[in-house]
């Protein structure tokens, strides 16, 4: 158990504002604040639940196609695979596979950044899409510096 | 006129993305019979177009952001290609079975995600069983051993990836003309230490989906079942083969089509059709026509086709697996799920023969030869057959890209799979059943679709079935989730 926050940053760079959760992770890895772990993929995995397991928390980052502006930020639980195909699966899906495979008793949250331009081949983000981007990363600032503060402060109780 | 005054369309259409979604549509006349069934898979074919004007060395790396679940499988077959393009007709023995180990770490990992992840629940539980049950956290709860091995082989598989290709996914091992590194003797032996348990969990695995297949042929044999045409490579010997080897295709009796075909020449047998209805394309045997040279690709054509494994715990199960159809082709879409972990027992075998090979620690990893202009890289992708075929200029910029991926091969048999579940589910009424919807999931996840997964943002939505009238008007639906 390594404890801390995982960030768990996903998308498809080579699809334009797909590429926000990976923009996040390269912008968060440049000075990542302390007892956070940064993870970058294309699409989320099923293993992506052991390595879960292994912190207190965890925060999924993906573009949005929809949804609130700059970004919606939400709590989590872990729940049932619908999908049909291998080529889907949600980070509620993950959580639930840490919870129930692995005994993750961590919370789970999404950040899920507003994109706008999706069906273009090319990585550079959208104007829009990069204001959004600095907004999410001014709040997961503060999100972590309390995540974390917390965690270590639940961590001196218990010594 | 309409000319189809009178009939009704069942739509079945999973919203998941914003694209790389299927849709199915079911065409029923006025007595409520079917007429005709179509998946219709969004797949986005710009790429091809995309890397026009690019030089062609950046052509293996470029094209694993077509799918983040097999980019191991574009990796490779782009690499094939352009190893030829640079007159690297033989690799050195360490790039070859380096680049090996990387596809059987890629068979490995994603056949234990389509097999734990989504077909066990339909096995475990019965695919008419309630989907709150009827999934992988089902499986979790009621068999936790078995769900926790699957992410394990996963991991496993993935971690080999890692070690021969640089990274989990998007990996830059191959190269023009061999690989860019060898696998470290502490790499080989962290492997080798966890190999009796991958052995394992894969003969279990197996045991599972050979024994489910067994108990359950009376109702299995007919449900989404139909004759074929199989095509897949085979190794110039015969052999199974999944990183080189010739084409073959044999029809639904076995009787051979073509054989022993030189991967470059793979257009001379294989045509492509356009369809106004569909953004993919619908490949067939040129010698047999479009209406009846469809075929199937994948585990269970790759099985159906090979004279042996060169493995022999697979060798032994792929007998076993031929005597249910007395040495013919098996043609039951549900024992897809059979042979696939046939060939993912194999590919550990493969994985822990090649460990112990000392060609792998070898420093002999890149050749050159004399330049090309065109070339072609077929692999057999955990899917099925992948072609990848470049044609270069001058300045060696891309000029012409044609890629087949799997589930193009397979279109028309998964259509062929859903209006076989279809007719048998449909009872004299237009109504989307949840039985009907689970049956067609079912049948369509057997081969393991890729769905283009060019894009994968938040923002999906639930399955949704519709049952239209021929004037849009929506007569019955369902959600699922």
């Amino acid at each position: 158990m390594s404890g801390g926050l995982l960030l768990l940053c996903y998308g498809n760079p080579g699809r334009r504002d797909d590429g926000l959760g990976a923009a996040f992770a390269e912008a968060v890895e440049k000075s990542p604040p302390e007892g956070v772990t940064v993870e970058v993929n294309y699409q989320l995995m099923i293993e992506d639940a052991a390595r879960i397991a292994e912190h207190d928390a965890v925060v999924f980052v993906d573009a949005a196609v929809v949804g609130p502006e700059p970004f919606d930020f939400r709590v989590i639980e872990g729940s049932a695979s619908r999908s049909f195909s291998t080529h889907s699966i949600l980070p509620e899906e993950v959580l639930g596979l840490a919870r129930e495979l692995f005994g993750s008793q961590g919370k789970g949250y999404v950040l899920a950044i507003r994109g706008y331009v999706f069906e273009d081949f090319g990585e550079a983000l959208s104007k829009r899409a990069k204001e959004n981007l600095s907004a999410a990363l001014d709040f997961f600032a503060q999100f972590a510096e309390r995540v974390v503060d917390s965690t270590q402060r639940a961590e001196r109780v218990r010594w | 006129m309409n000319a189809n005054q009178g009939s009704k369309r069942i739509v079945i259409e999973p919203v998941t993305r914003v694209e790389g979604h299927g849709k199915v549509t079911i065409q029923l006349d006025e007595q409520h019979r079917v007429t005709q069934a179509r998946l219709h898979i969004v797949e986005f074919r710009g790429f091809e177009r995309f890397i026009q004007g690019r030089p062609f060395w950046e052509v293996p790396v470029l094209v694993q952001r077509l799918c983040g679940i097999c980019p191991v499988s574009h990796h490779l077959a782009a690499a094939k290609a352009v190893d030829r393009l640079v007159g690297a007709d033989e690799l050195t023995p360490t790039a070859t079975k380096l680049r090996l180990l990387m596809h059987h770490g890629q068979f490995l990992q994603s056949h234990a995600l389509h097999f734990f992840h989504l077909c066990s629940p339909d096995l475990l539980f019965g695919f008419d069983s309630d989907v709150a049950q009827r999934n992988v956290i089902g499986v979790a709860g009621r068999y936790p051993e078995l769900a926790k091995q699957g992410v394990l082989l996963r991991k496993f598989g993935q971690e080999i990836i890692q070690a021969t290709a640089g990274k989990k996914i998007h990996g830059t091992g191959a190269i023009p003309g061999g690989v860019n590194k060898n696998l470290s003797p502490a790499e080989r032996d962290l492997f080798l230490g966890q190999m009796d348990q991958i052995l394992g969990w894969s003969r279990s695995a197996l045991g599972l989906a050979r024994e489910y297949t067994l108990d359950n042929l009376e109702r299995l044999a007919p449900f989404g079942s139909f004759d074929s045409n199989h095509l897949s490579i085979v190794r110039s010997d015969g052999a199974y083969g999944i990183y080189d080897g010739l084409l073959r295709a044999r029809d639904a009796a076995g009787k051979l089509i073509f054989d022993q075909v030189d991967n470059q020449e793979y257009d001379r047998y294989i045509a492509e059709e356009v369809r106004s209805w569909s953004y993919m394309k619908f490949p067939f045997i040129r010698s047999i026509g479009p209406e009846l040279g469809w075929y199937r690709v994948g585990p269970l054509a790759r099985v159906n086709n090979c004279d042996f494994f060169d493995t022999p715990e697979a060798e032994r199960e792929r007998q076993g697996f031929m005597e249910l159809t007395q040495g013919k082709p098996n043609n039951l879409t549900m024992a897809y799920h059979w042979a696939r972990m046939i060939e993912m027992l194999h590919s550990a075998e493969k994985i822990q023969e090649l460990l112990h090979d000392s060609d792998l620690q070898g420093e002999d990893l890149v050749v050159e030869g004399e330049r090309r202009e065109e070339a072609v890289g077929i692999i057999e992708a955990p899917r099925g057959t992948l072609f990848h075929h470049y044609r270069i200029n001058e300045n060696d910029q891309i000029t012409m890209a044609n890629l087949i991926v799997s589930t193009t091969s397979n279109n028309e048999a998964m259509n062929q799979a859903v209006r076989k579940v279809a007719e048998d589910t449909l009872d004299g009424v237009p109504e989307v059943t949840e039985g009907m919807l689970n049956g067609i999931e079912v049948a369509i996840r057997a081969y393991d679709p890729c769905l283009s997964c060019a894009t994968h943002a938040l923002g999906q939505m639930p399955l949704r079935v519709e049952l239209v009238d021929m004037d849009g008007n929506v007569v019955d639906s369902l959600q699922k989730g």
